[in-house]
């Protein structure tokens, strides 16, 4: 197990006020999101807890990637990992990021 | 004039073989039927050794009585056979060259024992004729793979020998078309005896011997997908097919691959398709097997008519209750028919949409992995560009335009769309892009003349991924294709070794079109636009009548 | 087609999406939710993955305007099996539904206790059975809810048959052993786990509620389950003697009168329910009514 972490820019903060939002579930294939508010609204850290090795680039990659186009500036994401492939990982994210700037039901 | 002795010549040699072979077999038979408990001998006696046998391995019925009646015979008495058929699927089929009772093979399908027949290839216990798409190995039952014997598969018979194949009629009437007329001897296995069949499949004057198996020939599930395991990403593909390629196209005859891709699309055509105002205009008419997930589509009243290759277990009252879809006989049951269906995918449908296990940067696409040989089927027939059809078509003119627009138009062949669907990353996490394919070391490891490539580069029209759709009609240069590639492969060591600069010029070209480009947003790619969730919600759909098999049962 | 395009699948929502369902819109308070990190310690010595909230939710909400607390098992994350925080939060539920006179609901979706944290899993059982019993004493109504991918088996089992209700649908499942214990045990003559209509005429949701070992059917939808469990609470839960003697004349009964039974089928047709057969095929309606002859449990809850 280790634990990957990511420092990036981005381009907008998150909206909404929700304080906190999860999604997925962590299983084989998936992957568990949890996003919190906190840090500088320019910036996203994520942390990923994963069992593969070697994937730190395609963490890397896949996280910028997401932040460049979805923003969640201001956010604290925290991530289990259950061996996602990076198109599912970039989905939660996203969808993360959305669910943490619907407004408050 | 240039002396050719008449007199000499016997004209008659392979009737007279057949002859021998009858008078043999008769000996363990009455009138045509032979006695179950004699089934081996009586193949001992019918066969000789060096002899070319079609043993029915089709798609998806097995002659399995017949196989390990045949498995069980004398190699001293029969042996270096020299086997032709679709499919090698039931271990009986290795254990013949494993015993030395078949020596040679020429063969289309090997999934169930890819793993196996690929040892065997590499320890030289086979002799591999060659590796056929289905359509070419029935071709060449008429040139020169005709065999001397078919032992063939059916539901039911008379005592004259006429045969009922019911739904799954499959291959049999090809394999005894050229055997029968090419002088060969046919041997049906037969679930029961009965005195009138439901409907004739297959005239009993074709047809020599007869042996009651007192039970159903097997039949595998294939082609049934559990809309439950449908994953987001999978409809997210889906969608931009629809409307990516199924709408501008205006795409109305087709053939779907088997896969989760194109399950997805059938079950998003009433709901997703229905929203972009499709039905009619899309998906009417199809080469298809009967796919449980197709069941919405037709209820819904997308679909006009359906040409099946084979059934699909489960299926069989709904496809009796449709008779205005579906090919039926006189007696009520679905009547397929495995070459006619590959035609029709070949010259009558306007797209192939399917998955694959490997792409390169060519586009050619492979399912060969180095331990495993699954052969060909009827992939590659279904998605090529059939060279030899004249009838347009506006989406077969439009893809023609795209490849050639500067052609002379009246001179300008259409092109069939070939689509390769599927996840940047496939089952444990393999990527489906690749430098080189597997199928490359599986010809250097085995000696052949060609890489087993399912689909050719050239034929690719566009692959679609989760990252978008890539048009290699409108490419003009190798790096161009090359890149479009590379543009939709993902996270793949393929695709984050881009161009970018190059790949947003091919997005500005349309070449490349993102989902954005197509107004989808991938975060409404979710499983509330299915039309059933499950398989009980497609047998509710069904209204009943579709009867899934005990393994896709939770209830 | 349009209802299943409307209905919630109870069998494909998540935990909290079935909490969502029950509950009156926006009333849900978690306890130890995910962003407390109260993961399972066990785990990574073996390497595996984490789940925030050690896959069960956990909390107190408003079902109709009443204050119920409220438990839903992740049956994705390792098949819904306990562990010991996951047994903690449900047991520290249960303690606090019997300090605050609180009805609980819990949606069962588990496999039984987790391998790699057998001892704390098992303990955890027990407490959890301990507290049911507890809350059950104090007047308190436990119910239980069965619709789930992992259906409700193991330890998980014996905590529902703790239970003062327990509704089910077609696609649950209750049992101890599962098929394929069932199967390695015995044999496949004896159990074929491939089988899985024999899987579900034996343990499944209509041959339970037939036979008495749960109270309500419903349709897999969300908001059956719900109204479902609204009705429930209108069952007194009181917990004495005379309902475990009640019990007991139950369960010996069911033996004497199904004992020889070989087959789910069997059981029905000592039910008088004609063409017991064509039961696994029968819409909710109409099973509904061929059920009128089941075995209940009503006094022995």
């Amino acid at each position: 197990m280790q634990t990957l972490r990511y420092d990036i820019a981005a381009p907008r903060a998150a909206g909404g006020t929700r304080p906190i939002a999860l999604v997925g579930v962590v299983a084989s294939g998936n992957l568990e999101v949890l996003l919190e508010r906190g840090g500088p609204a320019d910036r996203c850290t994520i942390e990923i807890a994963t069992t593969a090795q070697g994937f730190d680039d395609l963490w890397a990659a896949v996280t910028a990637d997401v932040v460049a186009a979805r923003g969640g500036g201001g956010l604290r994401i925290a991530i289990n990992d259950g061996g996602a492939r990076p198109d599912t990982v970039a989905l939660r994210l996203a969808q993360g990021i959305r669910l943490i700037e619907e407004p408050d039901a | 004039m240039f002396g050719y002795d008449q007199a000499m010549r016997d004209w008659n040699s392979k009737q007279a073989a057949r002859a021998a072979r009858i008078e043999a077999g008769s000996r363990f038979a009455t009138g045509k039927l032979v006695d179950p408990a004699d089934l081996t001998s009586f193949l001992e006696a019918i066969l000789n050794p060096g002899d070319r046998v079609c043993l029915e391995g089709d798609n998806q019925k097995q002659a399995d009585v017949l196989a390990r009646a045949l498995a069980a015979v004398d190699p001293a008495q029969v042996h270096g056979l020299h086997m032709v058929q679709s499919g090698v699927v039931l271990p009986e089929h290795l254990d013949l060259f494993d015993s030395g009772i078949a020596k040679r093979l020429d063969f289309s399908y090997s999934g169930p024992q890819s793993a196996r027949i690929a040892n065997m290839l590499f320890g030289g216990k086979i002799e591999l004729g060659a590796v056929h798409t289905y359509l070419e190995l029935f071709a060449r039952y008429f040139i020169d793979l005709t065999p001397q014997v078919a032992l063939i598969a059916a539901v039911s018979a008379d005592r004259d020998g006429n045969l009922y194949t019911g739904p799954n009629t499959e291959d049999t009437p090809t394999v005894v078309e050229a055997t029968s007329f090419g002088n060969g001897l046919v041997v049906a296995q037969v679930g029961e005896i009965v005195d009138k069949v439901p409907r004739v499949d297959i005239p009993g004057d074709q047809v020599h011997f007869l042996v009651d198996a007192a039970k159903p020939f097997y039949v595998e599930p294939l082609f049934t997908r559990d809309p439950a395991a449908i994953t987001e990403t999978q409809i997210l593909t889906a969608m931009l097919a629809i409307k990516g390629l199924y709408q501008p196209y205006g795409i109305r005859r087709l053939n779907h691959g088997i896969g989760f891709n194109t399950a997805a699309i059938e079950l998003l055509l009433p709901t997703y398709g229905e929203r972009l105002g499709l039905k009619g205009k899309v998906c009417t008419h199809w080469a298809l097997n009967p796919h449980p997930t197709l069941i919405p589509a037709i209820e819904a009243g997308w679909v006009e008519q359906v040409h099946c290759f084979g059934s699909e277990v489960g299926m069989e009252d709904y496809l009796r209750a449709r008779p205005d879809i579906f090919f039926t006989g006189p007696d009520g049951s679905l009547r397929s028919n495995r070459a006619f269906c590959q035609t029709a995918g070949l010259y009558a449908c306007d797209m192939f949409i399917g998955s694959t296990l490997q792409i390169d940067l060519a586009g050619h696409s492979s399912t060969v992995t180095t331990n495993r040989i699954a052969g060909f089927g009827g992939a590659p027939n279904m998605g090529s560009d059939a060279r030899g059809r004249r009838h347009p078509s506006e989406p077969w003119l439009r893809a023609g335009a795209e490849a050639d627009p500067d052609g002379p138009a009246p001179l300008r062949r259409g092109r069939k769309l070939v689509v390769q669907i599927g996840e940047t990353f496939g089952d444990g996490n393999t990527p489906m892009f690749v430098e080189r394919l597997a199928a490359l070391d599986l010809a250097e490891k085995l000696d052949l003349d060609l890489a087993p490539v399912m689909v050719y580069g050239d034929d690719v029209t566009h692959i679609v991924t989760e990252e978008g759709i890539a048009n290699l009609l409108l490419c003009r240069t190798k790096d161009e294709r090359e890149q479009a590639i590379r543009g939709v492969a993902g996270y793949t060591e393929v695709g984050r070794g881009r161009d970018k600069a190059m790949v947003e010029t091919l997005r500005a070209r349309k070449i490349i079109q993102r989902p954005q480009d197509l107004g989808i947003d991938p975060l409404d790619a979710d499983r509330s636009l299915l039309a059933a969730h499950s398989i009980k919600d497609l047998m509710l759909a069904s209204g009943g009548l579709y009867r899934p098999p005990s393994r896709f049962r939770n209830w | 087609m349009s209802s299943n395009l409307t209905r919630q699948s109870w069998y494909e929502a998540s935990a909290r999406a079935r909490i969502a369902a029950l509950v009156d819109t926006g009333s849900f308070a978690e306890f130890i939710g995910p962003e407390a990190r109260e993961t399972s310690p066990h785990l990574p010595i073996f390497d595996l993955p984490r789940q925030f909230d050690d896959g069960i939710a956990v909390g107190a909400a408003t079902m109709d305007g009443a204050p119920v607390l409220v438990a839903a098992q992740e049956g994705r994350f390792m098949g819904g099996a306990f562990g010991e925080v996951h047994g903690a939060k449900l047991a520290g539920l249960l303690r606090a539904a019997a300090t605050l006179k609180r009805d609980v609901v819990i949606a069962f979706d588990t496999g039984g206790v987790r391998l790699q944290e057998a001892n704390a899993g098992e303990l955890a059982i027990a407490e959890i059975m301990r507290a049911v019993l507890d809350a059950r004493t104090a007047g308190v109504r436990v119910i239980g809810l069965i619709g789930g991918r992992a259906g409700c088996y193991g330890g998980g089992s014996l905590i529902a048959g703790c239970c003062s209700t327990l509704v089910i649908s077609e696609q649950g499942r209750l049992s101890v052993s599962g098929p394929e214990v069932i199967e390695t045990n015995r044999g496949v003559e004896e159990f074929d786990s491939r089988d899985r209509a024999l899987v579900w005429r034996t343990m499944g949701g209509k041959h339970r509620y037939l036979i008495g070992a749960v109270d309500a059917y419903v349709d897999d939808d969300a908001a059956a389950f719900r109204t479902a469990t609204l009705a429930a609470f209108a069952h007194p839960a009181t917990l004495d003697q005379s309902v475990l003697a009640a019990e007991q004349a139950r369960l010996e009964t069911r033996l004497a009168r199904f004992g020889d039974a070989v087959d789910g089928r069997d059981v029905w047709a000592t039910l008088s329910i004609t063409d017991a057969a064509t039961i696994p095929d029968l819409a909710t309606a109409d099973f509904l009514t061929a059920a009128t002859h089941r075995e209940s449990a009503d006094d022995a809850r």
